[in-house]
């Protein structure tokens, strides 16, 4: 039975954040941004789906332990994002723009080390309901 | 007695911070809420009027009508805003859940048509959490 099963998580964290490029005039940000260049920063109510794709271990019937997927996500995502100001209190976004893209990148990586390399990784962020982004593409 | 219904949602910041009190009660009262540089939530907003419906018009409202007061008085005040800084209805309160419901009702109460009363504002604050003010 040498089938690949993809298991996901879904997690929620709410943070607050704006879009701004320090390189730009204020008005070329107001134009680029819209409102979401907004000085006093907005939020989202972000939904996360962490994606792990492999074989079924024959000693467990498991991908992987979701328990164990739960608290790395607990750990090493949620602990850091949630209930947060991206672009202040996250060091990952001191240089880098805070949009739904890069955030999904940044939680790649973060969870890309944690998790056994035999094991295929996708991450997907919805932003809002009608947005959201997926990681790799 | 029929009832009408419309949706709304913005995206906006705030933190819970009781100015009076020190950080460490700030802490002890909302947790992670109180955090310093603000966090920031999708709201849903369910407004309902309710009242008897006009014969000429079929309607109870307007629905496109409500929509603009919605938008004018409440959405474009607050989405992509932050609650405790932005927000002119918000000055001097706690941006709690609570206080913006019964304020959006503020907001919403004295542009309604005489005919047509405010029946319920609904807030999400996330998917697990909501408040409902009815007027009393």
């Amino acid at each position: 039975m040498n089938k690949k099963v993809a298991v996901f998580r879904k997690e929620r964290f709410n943070a607050a954040h704006r879009l701004n490029n320090p390189n730009l005039s204020d008005m070329e940000n107001q134009m680029l941004f819209g409102k979401c260049n907004s000085p006093n920063f907005h939020g989202h109510n972000y939904d996360l789906t962490v994606k792990v794709t492999g074989y079924v271990d024959p000693k467990t019937g498991y991908v992987i332990d979701t328990k164990i997927l739960s608290n790395l996500i607990d750990e090493t995502i949620l602990e850091k994002f949630d209930h947060r100001n991206l672009n202040l209190d996250l060091v990952e976004f001191k240089d880098l723009n805070p949009t739904a893209e890069n955030i999904a990148m940044i939680i790649y990586n973060i969870l890309r080390e944690k998790i056994n390399a035999s094991l295929e990784l996708k991450i997907i962020l919805n932003e809002t309901e009608k947005n959201y982004v997926e990681y790799p593409a | 007695m029929i009832f009408l219904t419309r949706h709304e949602h913005f995206n906006a910041a705030h933190k819970l911070y009781n100015p009076g009190w020190s950080e460490e009660k700030n802490i002890e009262v909302f947790g992670k809420c109180a955090n310093a540089n603000w966090h920031g939530h999708n709201y849903n907003l369910i407004v309902t009027i309710k009242g008897e419906v006009n014969e000429d018009t079929g309607f109870l409202m307007d629905a496109k009508k409500l929509s603009a007061i919605l938008s004018e008085h409440v959405c474009e005040k607050i989405d992509h805003k932050n609650l405790n800084l932005d927000v002119d209805f918000m000055f001097g309160k706690l941006a709690s859940t609570e206080n913006l419901a019964l304020a959006i009702w503020e907001q919403i109460l004295p542009h309604l048509p005489y005919n047509v009363k405010l029946h319920c504002v609904k807030l999400y604050e996330t998917p697990s959490i909501c408040v409902e003010y009815f007027g009393n």
